[in-house]
């Protein structure tokens, strides 16, 4: 295949899966607002989602944050900075990656999860089963992860970031002798409203994205068992690469 | 009861159907017949609107099925019932949740009445023994009496069998369509089976249709069908009687 036509075909493929995910995050967001309501599936999902998850969260956040308050300790220590130690890993955190290691968590617990559980469904024709039996599989399947994810994710995000500055703390404290008074206060003075929000909005989208296009790949699996692998593959790289190009975008409208 | 029309479907530019037409009546046993990769289940699939056609219509209770939305064929859907290949039943749920589950979906009734209605389906399909086990847990010939409890359960007044007797051996074979001839008469159902085998057909159906080549080429009773001067439907006759 000559190279022009090689990218054309890739482009083309990216291109249909954009406009393929849009649609299918209208159509899992419109249908939730019309009967019948799904409650008992949604806290289904937010356990799933969230409440299983938060032990992974916690750990991942916890040595982010202890290793994060190390290195910029070693960074701030060349210009004679230390004191501000504790301002600047609780904005790290808060901003940037108390969000993004939250979602690329559930990715990989919950968003694989859902790919593949998407994808076997298709190919044993248990989704068709469901059109046939009247009922909406968007709506059925989609509609109250979507909502489990935006609800759950902000709560994980913020667990995450309380965890995570408790590590840079415990690092702060023990190990690099700053004084924890100074510690604290340079958090509450550099931290604002502001820096918590955007994360915690950031978490939004991101749990959004990350079960639609995970929920997509999985729900339009073709080819058998290779198949589901392949959608679930697919569907955790492009969201985790979908997440961390869009925390830039976010990130640069924010601030 | 159905009518088809000039149906035709490609897919990536290979015509599988070139215009079926075929009449469905109702209350009867039709077998749409013919070999393997012929587009049988396609045609199915197309009766309740899981795909949509390149041309023609598909006329039910006065509606042209390929014409609608897919909020329109929700309601058509609760009165043509559809058994997948393979049952498609819900891997997560036991066989009883598996039939609670379109009950619950469709019908406000208290859970007694429910439970009442379970029993009887799966009364009715002799799997009472079998109703907390979950899919994976059956063999073929349960999994597939188990799908037609739950197909039951809308109370449709069509029911489509996708090869309902593939792999299974001949005793299972027989026995279920025993049973789908006795659900037949007890709920009054009208039935399309896609089957390749004729002897089978010749015992059950009360038409046989058969698809080559993208078309229908002879439908009749069993009887008009070995009496067939078709050279392609004599030659599967003889085959059959091998």
């Amino acid at each position: 295949m000559n190279p022009f036509s090689f990218l054309g075909r890739a482009f083309f493929k990216i291109l249909s899966d954009c406009g393929g995910i849009f649609l299918f995050f209208l159509k899992s967001f419109i249908y939730s607002f019309f009967p019948p309501y799904r409650v008992k599936l949604l806290i289904k999902h937010m356990e799933f989602i969230g409440v299983k998850s938060w032990l992974v969260v916690i750990l991942t956040s916890l040595f982010s944050g202890m290793v994060t308050a190390y290195q910029v300790n070693i960074a701030l220590a060349k210009v004679g900075s230390q004191s501000i130690l504790g301002g600047v890993v609780a904005l790290t955190l808060t901003r940037e990656l108390g969000p993004v290691l939250t979602a690329v968590v559930v990715i990989a617990r919950a968003g694989s999860a859902i790919s593949a559980e998407l994808g076997s469904m298709r190919i044993t024709e248990q989704i068709d089963a469901l059109k046939i039996m009247a009922v909406n599989p968007i709506q059925y399947l989609m509609s109250p992860r979507l909502w489990a994810a935006i609800i759950v994710l902000p709560l994980l995000t913020a667990i995450s970031d309380f965890v995570g500055i408790t590590g840079g703390y415990i690092i702060g404290t023990f190990l690099l002798h700053i004084d924890p008074g100074l510690l604290t206060a340079r958090m509450i003075d550099m931290v604002e409203l502001k820096d918590i929000m955007s994360g915690i909005i950031k978490s939004i989208f991101f749990g959004a994205f990350l079960v639609v296009v995970c929920g997509y790949k999985g729900y339009y699996a073709s080819g058998g068992a290779e198949g589901v692998g392949r959608a679930t593959t697919e569907a955790v790289v492009i969201s985790t690469v979908g997440i961390l190009v869009s925390d830039y975008i976010l990130t640069t409208l924010f601030f | 009861m159905l009518t088809i029309k000039e149906l035709k479907k490609s897919f990536n530019g290979l015509e599988v159907l070139k215009g079926v037409n075929l009449f469905i009546p109702e209350g009867k046993v039709t077998f749409i017949m013919g070999q393997s990769g012929t587009g049988k289940s396609v045609l199915l699939k197309h009766i309740v609107g899981l795909l949509k056609p390149d041309s023609g219509e598909i006329w039910f209770e006065n509606k042209d099925i390929t014409k609608l939305s897919e909020k329109e064929l929700q309601k058509i859907r609760r009165k043509i019932g559809f058994l997948f290949q393979e049952g498609a039943l819900f891997d997560s749920l036991t066989v009883k949740g598996n039939i609670i589950f379109p009950l619950k979906e469709h019908f406000k009734m208290p859970k007694s009445e429910m439970e009442k209605t379970v029993e009887e389906l799966l009364s009715a399909v002799d799997l009472l023994s079998a109703k907390d086990k979950y899919p994976s847990e059956l063999s073929g010939g349960m999994k597939k009496r188990a799908a037609l409890a739950r197909t039951l359960a809308l109370k449709p007044q069509v029911v489509l069998f996708d090869e309902p007797t593939t792999g299974l051996d001949p005793i299972l074979q027989v026995s279920i369509l025993d049973l789908i001839k006795s659900l037949k008469e007890k709920y009054n159902l009208t039935c399309v089976i896609v089957s390749h085998d004729l002897n089978l057909a010749f015992k059950f159906a009360d038409y046989i249709a058969f698809l080559h080549e993208g078309i229908i080429i002879e439908v009749g009773t069993p009887e008009e069908i070995k009496a067939s001067t078709n050279e392609f439907v004599k030659k599967f006759v003889e085959s059959a009687s091998l």
